[in-house]
């Protein structure tokens, strides 16, 4: 289902230009869960951004089932992630002047996915049924963070990545979260693909890729 | 669509959870459309009454032929010219007096009037053979009957006794005209077989040459663009556009203010929108589409409020053009379609300017960058320089324009570059002190104290600037108000040296008053005076004549005079000329004039200039004898009485009682001249009035930047508090730093209002008047203006502090909770 290949990115810091991807490839199967793990600065996240088509990069195809996002223009991009992509992020990102109920709704709402039975099925999975009316704000971290997982859901992705979801979270709290997650993806049967330092966490996926100096080790 | 909308909704969210930003943002809005579109809708109310004037049958707006000599001329020469198939129409224009009131009286020939000069076709439909036969009708405006106290249908009498046709109403005239067929006005106003002007249709054919015709008895005076009335009340109502401009431009600093804390507090969910998949150009279309609907209820409610600004105005408006320049302008506001779609333009329009900066960070915003509440602060510090750099160009085109310019356009410039360059170099000053500051002390409160000042001054800049702008004009307008009160005082006591002014009924009258005053001790002198208004160079100005008498010599307000000026006046060779028109048509002591008459030219040497403020028109002073030489038929029904000032009271009831002269006609010094300050003061009323109106914008300019501002203050605050300084004190010092800055804007505001007021006496007012006042400096109303500043200040900082001192200390405990 994604399908990335020889993939390079480079930035440019003070006078030296930095290769943070090398030459990644990267294969994942619809309903499969991937782990990516690595050093501070290893390229995970960039790899991440890469694939939502938040970035471009340098060279390298990423193919997202029949589409090949690079060298997409910024509204197809955005099409992509409105239709096939779920992101969720370690600051939850939650639109803070939205309830609950909105923010559930909202993906779903503006790709023109709806499904209301869908969403009343996150709603109770997510055990979000008594805080629909509250703000982010009202909200702990966990709280948030399943909100979100049910916003990136809501529309049904083909694939789910997730930018180190539980790095705001106490161990606990992170493993309710990502058993609901790796649940819900089950359910649907999309492809995820998790950024995390956690070893134990990624344990938890059906697979875990290391990246090290800007490659799949 | 369905999407826009629910991004739409999303966006709008926002100002659901944060109801005061919003209500800042349409403040910002609904105070600049408000304040511009009432100032327009005074101007567009003062032009239609103009248009009106201009339009009545034929006046500036058609051309015409007049005679060379300035006055009326022979009817022949009409007759003659339409056998040379001339589309000509006579008309006669006089001015006559209704129950003490002064009208023009029109008189017209329908039949030949060409169809371009309006109100003609009015006649048509009202019917032109009621017009035509006898008793005839004598058109009026529902004004002008009002002014009166007559109704339709009424037939009043001419001071003369004769009696005017029936009044009918005709809404379309101009207020204070009196329209009746041509041969009845030739009666009326005794002018049989003469004409004042013959108006020229557009037909067109072959024709003679008017040479050919009348010889070079006539002259060809194309349509003007402008009518008199709009050229010498262009000046007053720049003025007021400035003003609205001003308040305008105040109003959109809230706007952008309010805008840019919105997207500033927006990021993260801008980001966030993208991450979920709405593209960079839908999102900035949304932001747009937001704006302009925001715009749109805030244009809508702005232009009711303007509606009641310039309804409220209207009057003291109304009463400054009568007063100054005799412009009539109905008392009741109708306001024109184009008003309505216009104010909603400039709503839409600000909104948009005011928001450019946050729409264009909207634009570039990068998807990836993490989300920096408040950068924008930052990035103001690198705009510092450029601004400094800015305001510096900007000064030096002040100064060109200022060496090279010679024109009221010219003046506003500097006077618009003098504001723009002191507002752009403000923060850069603020900076400048604040820094020196921090460098006086060691102490680490006080030190902490300048710092937090100075990273303050971004977020504050834009409403310190409003402040110093309307603080600035305050100070300008208000020095020079108080000079020109000041001099207009001493001018008057000048100009108005008789006790008594009468003006008679019919000159039969006069001259039976001024038998009967030769019997009287207690009068000193009667000072004959004359005035007519006559076309000089191309532009109207006022001959006024008056007796050669030590009451002129000893009082007159002369600026500049040759040695024996009063005696070439006395021989009717010599004239005094106003300041103005010296200045209009440059012309100094010595140089020779020929003003036209209907008895010739009248060659007459400039032998002084003087002061006459407030008079719109030029003026030629020159003695009352030869005036009425020159000019046979001029009314001499005005004099002057000097009266021992005990004695004055009587008189005037003797007076009264005698001739059954009434308060319009019949006046005591003290009540000319407190007419006059009267009509100074109301002038003024309507600029005091936008005065109060830009320092409260500025207000709530700086109201709502403290209010945004502080609601980012919570991380500098709460490690402060955590060390042990209490919320009373924390509030006491935040209130300081407001009021400290606020304290070095209005005293940098002080320097800047009185070269406004320079500008404005010296440049403007010379250049829109044509008379330059002394400049004088008032320390009281200097200081007044400081703490009406200072209080403004401590007002809108109120409300923060307060916040502050109510904050629950969880609220400040949230600020360490949420480091990572």
């Amino acid at each position: 289902m994604l399908t990335v290949r020889h993939l390079t990115k480079s930035y440019r810091s003070a006078q030296e230009l930095v290769a943070v991807l090398r030459g990644v490839d990267l294969d994942i199967a619809a309903g499969e869960s991937v782990a990516l793990t690595g050093e501070s600065g290893s390229g995970k996240s960039t790899l991440l951004h890469l694939i939502a088509g938040l970035d471009e990069a340098d060279s390298g195809a990423i193919q997202l089932g029949e589409i090949t996002i690079t060298g997409l223009t910024d509204s197809a991009r955005a099409a992509l992630r409105r239709h096939r992509l779920g992101l969720v992020f370690q600051q939850f990102n939650l639109i803070p002047s939205l309830s609950v109920a909105d923010n559930l709704a909202f993906q779903s709402r503006i790709s023109g996915k709806h499904d209301a039975a869908w969403q009343s099925e996150l709603i109770e999975r997510l055990g979000l049924g008594a805080l629909l009316k509250r703000y982010p704000e009202q909200l702990s971290g966990g709280q948030q963070q399943r909100v979100a997982i049910g916003r990136a859901l809501a529309s049904k992705p083909l694939l789910l990545l997730a930018d180190e979801p539980t790095g705001n979270l106490d161990e606990d709290t992170a493993d309710e979260v990502l058993k609901l997650a790796r649940d819900l993806v089950a359910r649907t049967g999309c492809g995820f693909l998790m950024v995390t330092h956690s070893v134990r966490l990624a344990a938890t996926l059906d697979r875990h890729v290391h990246l090290h100096a800007g490659l799949i080790a | 669509m369905k999407r826009a909308l629910w991004i739409l909704a999303v966006l709008l969210s926002h100002w659901r959870r944060h109801p005061m930003q919003f209500a800042t943002l349409l403040i910002g809005l609904i105070a600049a459309t408000a304040l511009w579109s009432g100032i327009q809708a005074l101007n567009q109310q003062a032009r239609t009454s103009y248009d009106r004037a201009a339009a009545a049958f034929g006046g500036t707006r058609t051309p015409m032929l007049v005679a060379t000599s300035g006055g009326a001329f022979a009817q022949q020469l009409f007759v003659d010219l339409r056998r040379a198939s001339w589309p000509v129409s006579p008309v006669v224009e006089g001015r006559a007096q209704i129950g003490g009131r002064s009208v023009r009286l029109l008189g017209i020939e329908p039949v030949t009037m060409p169809i371009e000069a309006s109100a003609a076709t009015e006649i048509g439909r009202t019917g032109a053979q009621a017009f035509l036969t006898p008793p005839g009708q004598a058109l009026i405006a529902l004004e002008t009957l009002a002014s009166l106290g007559l109704t339709e249908g009424a037939t009043p009498a001419l001071s003369d006794g004769t009696p005017l046709p029936p009044l009918k109403l005709q809404p379309q005239l101009a207020p204070g005209v009196v329209v009746v067929d041509i041969g009845i006005a030739q009666k009326l106003m005794k002018m049989p077989n003469q004409i004042s002007r013959l108006l020229i249709g557009s037909t067109k054919g072959p024709r003679a040459s008017l040479e050919s015709v009348t010889g070079n008895q006539l002259r060809l005076v194309q349509p003007d663009a402008e009518t008199d009335l709009e050229r010498l009340t262009d000046s007053f109502h720049l003025n007021l556009t400035a003003f609205g401009l001003l308040s305008f431009f105040v109003g959109l600093f809230i706007v952008n203010s309010a805008v840019g804390l919105g997207f500033e507090q927006r990021l993260p969910m801008l980001r966030t929108l993208r991450a979920c998949g709405v593209s960079a150009r839908q999102l900035n279309s949304v932001l747009v589409l937001e704006l302009v609907s925001i715009a749109l209820i805030a244009g809508v409610i702005g232009l009711v409020c303007g509606y009641f600004i310039a309804a409220s105005l209207l009057p003291d408006v109304a009463a400054s053009l009568r007063g100054l320049y005799g412009a009539q302008i109905p008392g009741q506001l109708t306001l024109k379609p184009e008003w309505w779609f216009a104010g909603l333009a400039i709503s839409i329009i600000g909104a948009l300017l005011a928001a450019t900066s946050s729409l264009l960070k909207a634009v570039r915003l990068p998807l990836l960058a993490t989300a920096q509440p408040y950068a924008w602060q930052q990035a103001q510090h690198r705009w510092l320089r450029l601004q400094g750099t800015g305001a510096l160009l900007v000064f030096i085109a002040a100064g060109l324009a200022l060496w090279l310019g010679d024109s009221l356009i010219a003046g506003f410039f500097v006077l618009a570059a003098l504001l723009l360059g002191a507002a752009l170099a403000l923060p850069v000053i603020l900076g400048i002190v604040l820094a020196g500051g921090e460098r006086s002390t060691r102490r680490p409160l006080i030190t902490w104290f300048w710092a937090d000042s100075r990273l303050q001054l971004s977020g504050l800049s834009l409403a310190l600037m409003a402040l110093l702008l309307a603080l600035a004009v305050n100070v300008g307008v208000g020095t020079m108000v108080e000079s020109f009160s000041r001099t207009f005082t001493g001018w008057l006591d000048g100009r108005l040296a008789s006790e008594i002014y009468l003006n008679a009924a019919s000159e039969k009258q006069a001259s039976e008053i001024k038998t009967w005053l030769k019997t009287r001790p207690d009068v000193q002198a009667v000072l004959p005076g004359s005035r007519t208004d006559v076309q000089f160079n191309g532009a109207p100005i006022e001959l006024l004549g008056f007796a050669d008498h030590a009451t002129y010599r000893d009082q007159w307000p002369l600026l500049d005079s040759t040695s024996n000026a009063w005696d070439r006046v006395r021989t009717g060779d010599g004239a005094l000329i106003s300041e103005q028109l010296s200045l209009r048509m440059k012309l100094k002591l010595g140089d020779h004039l020929d003003v036209p008459t209907p008895t010739g030219n009248w060659p007459l040497d400039v032998v002084a200039i003087y002061a006459d403020y407030g008079n719109p028109k030029g003026q030629i002073g020159v003695n009352v004898d030869a005036l009425v030489k020159h000019f046979p038929d001029i009314s001499q029904t005005r004099m002057g009485l000097r009266v021992t000032p005990g004695d004055v009271p009587a008189l005037i009831t003797a007076i009264r009682t005698r001739f059954g002269l009434d308060g319009r006609n019949l006046a005591d010094q003290t009540t000319v001249k407190s007419e006059s300050q009267a009509i100074f003061n109301r002038t003024f009323a309507v600029t005091a009035a936008l005065n109060a109106f830009t320092l409260g914008v500025a207000g709530v300019a700086l109201l709502t930047s403290l209010l945004t501002l502080s609601n980012s203050r919570l991380p500098q605050l709460a490690p402060l508090w955590a060390i042990g300084i209490t919320r009373r004190r924390l509030a006491g010092i935040e209130l300081l730093k407001t009021l400290s800055v606020a304290l070095i804007t209005s005293l940098l505001a002080l320097p800047l209002g009185l070269l406004v007021a320079w500008c404005l006496i010296a440049i403007v007012n010379v250049k829109a008047f044509g008379w330059r006042l002394p400049f004088h400096v008032f320390p009281l109303q200097l200081i007044q203006l400081l703490c009406v500043a200072i209080l403004a200040s401590l007002l809108a900082a109120l409300l923060p502090i307060m916040k502050l001192l109510r904050m629950q200390p969880t609220t400040l405990v949230k600020v360490f909770a949420n480091e990572r």
